[in-house]
């Protein structure tokens, strides 16, 4: 027989105890859930973080009352202390990157959908799936952990008495006053592996954010090995790897460098632990001079080490959050195109290439380190040839609207917008990853323009462009669409606001992570330029809420969904909405096609599901035109 | 025809025919479906493609403290070497050999014999038991020299190093003595055999990556210069 049915396909009985069905569920879509729950929670510190930022540099010295009440020492008065703005850089940099970036786009979407569009009943091992989105919860926990262990002095001194009891006094010392650890998301040694005497915010909250972002790393890496042996064991029947939706490459590939880079991480991140508390000196060199002392017990460690793990992480890291947008954009362009999108296999290798390119990349981020100008060449030359599979995949997400009837839904406009922010982000690349340009613009506004609207903000308007495209198929209900659209129209116009004119600034040689540019004459006119982002960012912030509002709103309110309310061709539209507990009802489909089959010709409609066996027969008669290569335009 | 589970005793079946045969992963590319195109309830490549993508993580892990150690050598003028601690050749004894009767084990549940692969199983975690007890042995002969973590770069090196190799072995004896526990279990169904003999497999390849693991270290920190 031709469907794949058979009887005990379920690996595990639906649960029935609250407990089992929402907390501590096995289901991967109920954790793919969860993973959003959390995104959704973190962007929200992250973002108000943000705003805090842009309201210091825009009216320093502003009274902000609630700020008093919260962190009397970090903002005495109200007042944020430079020490406390550069916290803010560093909370605010840490969790968007880990619990959101990284977080939403694979744990989120990918563990709900990656099953489903292969045609499985769940991951490879659903014990193992819970415990890592609950290891990443308690990342997130020790995370928040250190902002009161800096900020609030009670809890502060609860780390500085079990510091005092740990026999490393300066490296748990608490309640300096800041909103956390201070050394941006990257805490480059020395100054993060000495202590407390490096400063305020350098005391317990550092050894928290260590600890939470090596529980994070383990979380990850639990997710990685779920979802690559999914996806090259759970495949369905016919279900051959150039068969598969692009989302599922590019989970594919993403778990891949999770896989090969947070264990870089965790290993740098232990050393740097064993530094603090342990008296070791792998990254704290000899002779080291710092808040007018000399350090003496520390000898001939190496702070460029430091640097090398970090970024031999960081610059995968950066792909781990924008490759699931990319196929999601991908997947959503070629669905409300009606076309099939164009070059599939080009796409394929072409996020692979991108994927393994980020490994040999990451000395671009240390060109102003002293490193030998020939290294610095081949890191240039490999970065630079990143934007051959990034030129790639935009000419390829081009070629597919080409011509195209558009559906101009709100996931379609956010795809689009992630065309927009990619191409935009990603060009200035191409600036940075020259050793000559680096040496000006390093450290400066125009780093944060590249990677914010690259990384942070094309990676989030894909996520958002998933989460309008599935949210049907995982509530049951649709998204309002005129609140899709406004959103999406004051955020698109909003995100060019604010990161537009930070490449002026950074050409201005406006440096980042300061607090305050008043006493920089060369940057006294810049100020009309700041005011107009922090404006930009309030507005853009507030309209967020909109968002929100109709995510919860259409959970519960929302118009019904149908099975296939798109009009899409992949697995996870032919089974019902929402999935049941097995994801297909005990009915493993078969599949017989490519996942972008739109507008086939000679095709009864204008889309062909992946699990529809008789237009297999049509395609036949026609000759073969169930690739990839037929544009369906005539 | 929809495969149903079988209940017949494939434990009986001939060598070379049930689901024990093979060393690996199969010739269907790995994917839940049979040479015929029969699903399979379980595949058992699911465990083996785990144990290699684990072995991937951790030897990444270890690239990265390993190339630490390479540049650290040569960053400052504090390098001294310690003195290896003699009881690591029984260390290093202990893991070749556990992960010879690893491997007799896994043969011998290949081969139907299942009584001497728990056995043997048994056999391995002692050995593994015993290799962590002269590692820890082989720390406190250093701290009874006045070596600690702290002492200098070679000695945090060799510290970090066993400890964390440590940790990924203790993880090792935890799976192994799942495995111990399921051979008590008699599992008639094929699904069963299956899971059995792949978690098996994962156990083998997984215990002897940690054999391999340690060898390349203790060559590292005390062989290199």
């Amino acid at each position: 027989m031709a469907e794949a049915t058979h009887d005990a396909v379920h690996q595990h009985e639906p649960p029935k105890s609250f407990i089992r069905k929402y907390i501590f569920s096995l289901d991967h879509k109920v954790i793919g859930i969860q993973y959003i729950l959390l995104a959704l929670s973190a962007v929200v510190v992250g973002m108000l973080m943000s705003v805090l930022m842009r309201v210091n540099l825009s009216w320093p010295g502003t009274h902000i009352k609630i700020m008093e009440t919260l962190f009397p020492t970090g903002a005495p008065g109200g007042v944020m202390s430079p020490e406390f703005y550069l916290s803010l850089v560093t909370m605010h940099g840490t969790i968007m990157v880990f619990f959101v970036l990284t977080t939403a786009p694979q744990g989120g979407f990918g563990n709900y959908f990656l099953p489903i569009q292969i045609g499985a009943e769940d991951m490879a091992f659903p014990f193992l799936n819970m415990m890592s989105f609950w290891v990443t919860f308690v990342g997130f926990l020790v995370l928040l952990l250190a902002i009161f262990a800096e900020g609030n002095a009670t809890v502060g001194a609860w780390f500085t008495k079990l510091g005092e009891a740990l026999g490393s006094p300066g490296a748990w010392a608490g309640g300096s006053g800041t909103v956390g650890p201070i050394g941006g998301w990257t805490g480059y040694a020395p100054l993060s592996a000495l202590g407390k005497v490096a400063g305020p915010g350098q005391g317990a909250g550092v050894n928290l954010w260590i600890i939470s972002i090596a529980i994070f790393c383990v979380g990850s890496l639990l997710g990685a090995l779920n979802f690559i042996t999914t996806l090259l064991n759970m495949r369905t029947r016919g279900m051959t790897l150039m068969r598969m939706p692009l989302t599922c490459w590019a989970w594919f590939t993403t778990a891949v460098l999770a896989l090969l880079s947070f264990p870089v991480l965790l290993g740098g991140g232990i050393l740097l632990l064993l530094d603090r508390i342990a008296g070791t000196s792998f990254f704290i060199p000899g002779n080291l001079y710092v808040s007018g002392a000399l350090q003496p017990l520390h000898t001939g460690g190496s702070p460029l080490l430091w640097q090398h793990l970090f970024w031999f992480f960081g610059h995968p890291e950066v792909y781990i959050a924008i490759l699931p947008g990319m196929g999601a954009t991908s997947h959503i362009l070629s669905t409300f195109a009606r076309k099939p999108i164009f070059g599939y296999r080009a796409m394929v290798f072409a996020i692979f290439a991108i994927g393994m390119l980020g490994f040999f990349v990451w000395g671009h981020h240390m060109f102003i380190s002293g490193m030998s100008p020939y290294s610095a060449i081949a890191f240039s030359v490999l970065t630079l040839s990143i934007g051959v599979p990034s030129a790639i995949k935009t000419f390829n997400w081009i070629g597919t609207l080409w011509g195209a009837r558009i559906r101009f839904t709100t996931p379609m406009l956010f795809a689009i917008g992630f065309v927009s922010l990619f191409v935009a982000g990603g060009i200035t690349g191409l600036v940075l990853g020259q050793t000559s340009l680096d040496f000006f613009f390093h450290d400066t506004y125009f780093v944060t323009a590249h990677f914010h609207l690259v990384m942070g903000v094309a990676s989030i308007f894909g996520m958002f462009a998933a989460t309008y495209f599935w949210f049907p198929k995982m509530f049951g209900r649709m998204m309002n669409e005129s609140l899709g659209k406004f959103h999406f129209w004051i955020t698109f116009i909003g995100v060019y606001a604010i990161f537009v004119p930070f490449h002026a600034m950074g050409m201005l040689g406006m440096p980042r992570r300061y607090a305050n540019f008043g006493e920089y004459e060369f940057l006294k006119n810049s100020h009309s330029l700041v005011l107009f982002v922090t404006i930009a960012a309030i507005i853009t912030v507030a309209v967020q809420i909109v968002f929100y509002f109709n995510f919860f709103w259409s959970m519960f309110k929302g118009k019904r969904a149908t099975d296939n309310p798109w009009e899409a061709t992949t697995l996870e539209w032919t089974t019902a909405t929402p999935p049941p507990h097995d994801n297909f009802a005990g009915q493993i489909p078969a599949v017989y096609r490519g996942p972008y089959e739109f507008s086939v010709p000679g095709a009864p409609k204008d889309f062909m599901m992946q699990n529809e066996p008789e237009a297999a027969e049509v395609a036949a008669t026609l000759g073969d035109t169930s690739g990839n290569g037929g544009n369906g335009q005539h | 025809m929809a495969a149903t589970v079988s209940t017949e005793r494939v434990i009986d079946a001939p060598v070379g025919t049930g689901p024990r045969s093979g060393n690996g992963f199969p010739k269907n590319g790995g994917g839940r479906f049979g040479k015929d195109g029969e699903p399979l309830q379980f595949s058992p490549s699911r465990y083996r493609i785990a144990a290699w993508v684990v072995i991937a993580g951790i030897v990444m892990l270890f690239t990265a403290l390993i190339s630490s150690y390479i540049v650290r050598s040569a960053s400052g003028n504090d390098w001294v070497p310690i003195a290896m601690p003699k009881v690591l050749w029984l260390s290093t004894s202990l893991i070749l050999l556990s992960s010879v009767t690893m491997e007799i084990s896994r043969r011998s549940l290949k081969a139907l014999n299942d009584a001497g692969y728990g056995r043997w199983l048994i056999v391995t975690v002692v050995l593994g038991l015993g290799f962590l007890g002269s590692q820890l042995m082989a720390w406190r002969q250093l701290v009874r020299q006045g070596v600690y973590i702290a002492s200098n770069p070679h000695s945090s090196f060799f510290y970090l190093f066993t400890a964390a190799h440590g940790v990924h072995l203790l993880g090792g004896l935890v799976a192994l003595s799942f495995l111990l526990l399921r051979t008590t279990k008699k599992r008639d169904t094929a699904e069963g055999e299956l899971r059995r003999v792949g978690a098996a497999d994962a156990g083998t390849i997984y215990w002897h990556f940690m054999d391999g693991l340690w060898i390349g270290l203790f060559l590292l920190l005390f062989f290199w210069r």
